[in-house]
């Protein structure tokens, strides 16, 4: 193992200091002077045609200074399908649809001018089940929407979710056993504490500032100058500065209908407009993870080989469609690549009905695949008679293989992590006791080296050192908590010989900052690390080149220690960082200390039939745990969780683990308590009493195993952690309840009412 | 709606303010003292984003109104570290065990280990997690804030 400096170390994370003293400024602490307030009036229906909108009587409040429609707004249209307008004009699909907007000089104000604007609706047919909304002669959402070969109106969106690989059909014939089942999973909600939130500024040239808290500060510009086109302002600027973001976990990997009334207001207004979501509002006006439902089949020969994964799923796309609609492709990955299966059949139809519309979520479409596909191995393996840790076992992914979605995966770490899975649970005497205690593994597959989603995966470092040694980074990675910023610091600082705390991390501002295609799919660690490394090595090259000069020594005899220049073969050769660089600084036709650096990844795009190597290098992870079944309640206790993972290389091991822990813990919640209720596209419950995150007494002790594997494309081998440890979760806790009581629940999250009424059908 | 005078000790100081009669210690706190470290995350009592301490016991000051901390003492986060900036023990065991990530709940979360420990020195793991038990957090699954307040109290 190298002798690393700054890798591997337990780092605080660096705005740390800043957080806990109550001095980070969020989006809801940030005020701009002459700054007014937008609130949101929304449908009071799933499905309606607008008649009248009478917003005279808001208009006449004092204090108001604007009320915006759909009717004198221009046609903006935004998300993945182009198919929502931030203002709703002649027709409302969901109760989440916004109807008016009212700008006012405080909060109070405009609440109340909500009050006053008068809607007349006339209540439409609505449909909230996605397999009936495709039955012929359905209400239809979007009138206009036409699908299928003969172009007619249709709910079911035209992307024709397919995957094919080898001959499912023929594989099937061929196995000896083959389980089939259908499995269900519901919406669940980001929970961020901060709720959404922003303030649109125009300055004097129609150019726009927006305060955010995006996870995708370069992909929200380019959608923040479409809605600048569309309003008549082509050629102006967007700048967006993001405030300290209160959790992302997806919700933030898109643009929304209130970032764009914001602007709206703000270019009538003249004035900043600033618009924080309530805790009501963020329940059900911003975008859950997606609900499935999801008919698979599997089947194996009768040493337990896997012979094919057949998955036919309907996906409830909601009234529109974001970025989340995409999820497919990102289930191909588990239902393609997790364990070895040769032959492969996938196909996925997302469904317009009045619910609310879904979103990225941590894992991205990743733990709804692979709760029914790991927790299908284990009805497999009992219909084999096999051991699910020997069935597992026999089908782990390995290194070099190619995966029948043309995924390369070089390292890999899988076995290893499901052996000492096996170990910490005591398997071989733990396993089939069926006394009401029960142990249970699942594993998971995820990017682990970037995802070309995009056609650029890219992230720009730009490095500036400065007389004294303070080393600037200014990147183009989002940090949103999760620690991208002291990653990045450690490893500038790795290859440049410095300390952290030298070096400074800037990522807020797209004005300053290089492009970057956003925190998403676990890329920021391997991709703005490996773009920050990049930048640090030219920077160093520099350094040493400068130093040669004043040294005596060739460049390659030099290198950087602790803030010192030295030369390898004379230690007595040597100098600070600092004087070397205001030497340079202050010689005739000086130099300043700076590079840029753009990292794309090597790896591709998914061809038209959806396989390529989407990522550069793949995340492998097992999660195991034994839980405790209450007969008489239902209730599900866990006693011990496991959660190993192969991470390449961990960077800072305290925030790796940070990274587990949230992210296991998530799952749990996924799994046992979690569910946006939705009544005829109403949510009913948006609050936190009655939707169920885990508190500080409800989670079990999570024990995280780091396997590392090293990485040859990863910054100092490092790979993507940041949604694995919610991945395997569900289907892990399904399985240990299935040996604990012997009941298999197959519909999330497995409440006690689901346990029991399986028992109660058991017996 | 008439104003009406209120005083109360806010992080040791004493201050004198006309506030709106309905107003609760949130919108006191950060909209008119502009006291941004306390949280919002739900304005129903339900997150524990807001949590200060009154005469040394957690409220949840969004839902607690204004008037009544008439003569009381109020400590938000920013009255945690003492004259010379220097953080308190609790603070400094959430920086150094990862107890942190976007830090929307940590302002709350400090506070109420602060009370538990004030109250009792010595916490199982079991009042550790009770005493936390109204501060919701998204990110750390907790794990790492119940580590970083054992090892404060045993400081």
């Amino acid at each position: 193992m190298q002798d690393f400096i700054n890798i591997g170390k337990r780092i605080p994370k660096m705005d740390a200091e800043e957080k806990v003293t109550g001095k980070a400024i969020y989006i809801h602490d940030l005020k701009v002077p002459g700054m007014l307030y937008g609130k949101i009036l929304y449908s009071p229906h799933p499905h309606a045609k607008i008649l009248r909108i009478d917003t005279s009587e808001a208009e006449r409040l004092p204090g108001v200074r604007a009320v915006l429609t759909g009717y004198n707004t221009p046609p903006i249209k935004f998300g993945f399908y182009k198919d929502n307008p931030p203002l709703k004009a002649n027709k409302v699909r969901s109760y989440r649809d916004e109807v008016a907007a009212v700008a006012a000089i405080d909060p109070d104000i405009a609440e109340d001018a909500l009050n006053l604007i008068r809607v007349e609706y006339e209540i439409l047919p609505a449909i909230f089940d996605p397999e009936e909304a495709m039955k012929e002669g359905a209400p239809l959402i979007h009138e206009e929407h036409l699908g299928g070969k003969e172009k007619k109106p249709t709910n079911v969106l035209n992307l024709p979710w397919r995957l094919i690989a080898g001959d499912v059909d023929e594989a099937r014939k061929n196995s000896d056993y083959v389980a089939e089942d259908r499995f269900k999973v519901t919406w669940v909600a980001h929970c961020c504490l901060g709720t959404s939130g922003c303030v649109a500024q125009f300055d004097l040239k129609n150019n726009l500032t927006m305060y955010s808290n995006t996870q995708i500060p370069s992909l929200a510009q380019k959608d923040y100058l479409d809605a600048l086109s569309a309003m008549g302002l082509q050629g102006k600027k967007a700048r967006v500065i993001k405030a300290m973001i209160g959790g992302g976990f997806g919700s933030k990997l898109d643009t929304y209908a209130y970032e764009y009334i914001a602007i709206l207001l703000a270019h009538k207004t003249r004035k900043p407009v600033k618009i924080i979501f309530s805790r009501e509002e963020e329940f059900f006006a911003t975008s859950p993870r997606q609900p499935a439902i999801i008919h698979i089949a599997q089947g194996c020969t009768k040493d337990g080989k896997l012979t094919f994964r057949d998955i036919r799923m309907t996906l409830d796309n909601g009234a529109y469609t974001s970025w989340g609609a995409t999820t497919p492709s990102v289930m191909m990955m588990p239902i393609s690549s997790l364990y070895k299966v040769p032959n492969v059949r996938y196909v996925a139809k997302c469904v317009y009905t009045n619910n609310t519309w879904s979103q990225a979520m941590r894992g991205y479409g990743n733990p709804q695949a692979t709760f029914a596909i790991d927790s299908q191995i284990d009805i497999l393996a009992e219909m084999a008679g096999i051991d699910p840790l020997d069935f597992r076992m026999r089908n782990a992914n390995t290194p070099g293989e190619v995966t029948p979605q043309n995924f390369r995966i070089n390292t890999c770490g899988l076995r290893e992590c499901i052996d000492v899975v096996a170990q910490k649970l005591d398997w071989r005497q733990n396993r089939g006791r069926r006394d009401g205690r029960g142990i249970g593994m699942a594993s998971m597959i995820h990017v682990g080296g970037g995802a070309r989603v995009y056609k650029s995966d890219g992230c720009g470092t730009i490095i500036k050192i400065d007389d004294f040694g303070t080393v600037n980074v200014i990147t183009g990675a989002t940090d949103m908590g999760q620690g991208a910023d002291t990653v990045i610091a450690q490893i500038v600082a790795e290859e440049l010989g410095v300390r952290v705390e030298d070096v400074v991390v800037t990522h807020t501002d797209t004005d300053i900052c290089p492009w970057d295609v956003g925190a998403h799919a676990s890329r920021t660690t391997f991709v703005a690390g490996n773009s920050a490394r990049g930048a640090a090595k030219k920077v160093k090259e520099q350094l040493l080149e400068v130093a040669a000069k004043s040294l005596g020594e060739n460049p390659e005899n030099l290198d950087i220690r602790d803030r010192t220049i030295f030369s390898k073969n004379d230690p007595e050769k040597k100098s600070p960082l600092g004087k070397i660089l205001r030497a340079a600084h202050y010689a005739a036709g000086g130099k300043m200390v700076m590079a840029e650096h753009f990292y794309d990844p090597p790896n591709e795009n998914l061809d038209k039939e959806f396989k390529g190597n989407l990522s550069v290098t793949y995340a492998y992870g097992t999660h195991g745990v034994e839980v405790e079944v209450d007969k008489e309640t239902g209730q599900v206790k866990i006693l011990k969780y496991i959660a190993a993972h192969d991470v390449g290389r961990a960077i800072n091991p305290m925030l790796l683990e940070g990274q587990v822990y949230g992210g296991a813990t998530m799952g749990i919640g996924y799994a046992l308590t979690e569910r946006l209720i939705l009544q005829d596209g109403k949510v009913m419950n948006p609050n936190f009493l009655d939707y169920k995150m885990l508190t500080a007494k409800d989670v079990p002790n999570i024990e995280p195993i780091v396997v590392e594997t090293d990485d040859q494309f990863g910054p100092f081998g490092a790979k993507g952690i940041g949604e694995p440890g919610l991945v395997p979760t569900a289907p892990a806790i399904a399985n240990a309840i299935y040996d604990a009581v012997g009941v298999r629940i197959k519909d999330l999250p497995i409440t006690p009412e689901k346990v029991l009424a399986a028992l109660k059908e058991k017996k | 709606m008439g104003k009406q005078t209120l005083s109360f000790t806010l992080n040791g100081e004493p201050i004198q303010i006309e506030v709106e009669p309905h107003l609760t210690l949130l919108q006191v706190l950060r909209d008119k003292l502009e006291f941004t470290g306390t949280k919002e995350g739900c304005g129903m009592g339900e997150c524990g984003a807001c949590t200060v301490l009154l005469n040394g016991k957690t409220v949840n000051s969004c839902i607690f109104p204004a008037l009544e901390v008439e003569g009381k003492s109020v400590t938000t986060i920013e009255g945690l570290t003492d004259g010379q900036g220097n953080l308190h023990s609790i603070q400094k065991a959430f920086i150094e065990y990862g107890a942190i990530q976007c830090g929307f709940c940590t302002p709350g979360m400090v506070l109420s280990a602060k009370a538990l420990l004030d109250e009792n020195t010595k916490p199982t793991e079991e009042e550790i997690r009770h005493g936390i038990a109204g501060n919701l957090c998204r990110c750390t699954g907790y794990l790492q804030i119940i580590q970083a307040i054992k090892e404060a109290s045993e400081q």
